[in-house]
């Protein structure tokens, strides 16, 4: 049982891992900022999810559990409203003007 | 093992970058993922306590200031950007700069083996102080004097900030005037985040007893909430000369110097508690210091009165 959660442990945290290093290369590589900011909801929706949910197998209790959603869920919001406001910022008034 | 000789290198690395960048914005940014680095070297030091206070009040904090700073010094003076201190002043810079650095690479390396301690008898005596985290034991039992020293400083820091308003807007509001934007990003993020943030902040002060955590961490928080609700313009900041304000800046410096003071009667020293309620005495003195402390980082934030109150 234990081989199986560290299984799924490691199998999550590498993907994440793996989305953290695409949406790093994105920020670098892409060519404009809406792009970049694109990326970079990569890294921060499923890369920090599933590092979250690898280390879940691993809590203790459920209050820690909730402890690590919350933690995801608070940088999904302030991921999205940052990405908005610098969206904002670069293009003001939408991307017609 | 490499994990840490990596962190070390990028840490160095973007120290160095943050000193040479030429824009101050871009050293601004650096400083600030400097800071949270320097949080994850504190965590692989088994130091989660410094972790979060170097997280919330020296990147954090202090980058929202210096942000406000780097975007006022560009404001006002953007034509004195070519003027480079003179080549003396910047060689006495780098070699105070240099002996400051020999000096404490030299007292690190120079240390006894073992390395003088007092961490034994701060653990055996914990339990005199009520407190199940060793480090909150520090700050508010055996090293209070420090605790107490540094909120008086943020106070005076404080003054100085409010000692810059010009006499016609003494007594105003401090900061610009934000509009609320009913369909805004920021107005609905205030109204989403401020409740929870509120309770974080609230939660992280409470469990300071007993895990990492206390009333800077909390405080920092809570005014970073208080800071949130400004910006979106939900909430505008109270003019400098409110009396409330002025009690609550000054309510966590009065109640703990006088609890202080009442240890000499009570202990026999100043700050010293008396055996068996020295918990609740620390806990009067955490809450009003927690909520001075956040009145004082809004407010440093905010910076000095620039609207008039008859207006």
């Amino acid at each position: 049982m234990s081989l199986v959660r560290d299984a799924l442990t490691i199998l999550a945290v590498c993907a994440g891992a793996f989305f953290f290093l695409a949406g790093t290369v994105g920020l670098l590589r892409f060519p404009d900022a809406l792009s970049r900011l694109h990326a970079l909801t990569k890294a921060d929706n499923l890369g920090l999810g599933l590092i979250v949910l690898g280390l879940l197998f691993r809590t203790e209790g459920p209050f820690s559990a909730l402890k690590l959603v919350s933690v995801w869920l608070l940088v999904l919001l302030a991921g999205a409203i940052v990405t908005q406001l610098i969206a904002r910022a670069v293009h003001p008034g939408g991307l017609r003007n | 093992m490499a994990f840490d000789a990596g962190l070390a290198v990028l840490v160095l690395g973007v120290a160095a970058w943050t000193i040479v960048a030429r824009d101050t914005f871009a050293a601004v940014v650096g400083f600030i993922a400097y800071g949270l680095l320097l949080a994850l070297v504190w965590v692989r030091l088994a130091a989660p306590d410094v972790a979060l206070t170097e997280t919330a009040l020296g990147s954090g904090l202090t980058g929202v200031l210096l942000v406000g700073a780097s975007t006022r010094v560009r404001r006002i003076n953007s034509p004195a950007v070519g003027e480079e201190p003179a080549a003396t002043l910047r060689l006495a810079a780098i070699g105070l700069c240099i002996l400051v650095s020999a000096g404490l690479a030299a007292l690190v390396l120079l240390l006894p083996e073992p390395a003088p301690t007092l961490a034994v008898p701060a653990a055996a005596n914990l339990a005199a102080t009520g407190l199940g985290n060793p480090v909150t034991a520090v700050l508010m039992a055996y090293r209070a004097i420090d605790t107490l020293l540094e909120i008086v400083v943020l106070l005076l820091a404080l003054l100085g900030v409010w000692s810059l308003t010009p006499d016609f807007l003494w007594g105003g509001l401090p900061g610009p005037l934000h509009r609320a934007d009913p369909d805004g990003i920021l107005t609905f993020v205030a109204q989403l985040l401020a409740p929870i943030g509120i309770l974080v902040g609230v939660h992280i002060f409470w469990v300071g007893s007993v895990a990492p955590g206390g009333e800077f961490q909390g405080a920092t928080i809570l005014a970073a909430m208080w800071i949130l609700t400004t910006l979106s313009g939900l909430v505008d900041a109270p003019a400098v000369s409110r009396r409330w304000l002025r009690l609550l800046l000054i309510a966590g410096p009065a109640v703990f110097l006088t609890i202080g003071l009442a240890g000499f009667a009570m202990a026999g020293a100043f700050l010293a508690y008396p055996m068996n309620h020295a918990k609740l005495l620390i806990l009067i003195i955490e809450v009003p210091v927690t909520l001075s402390i956040a009145a004082m980082l809004f407010l440093l934030v905010a910076g000095p009165p620039e609207r008039s109150l008859h207006r």
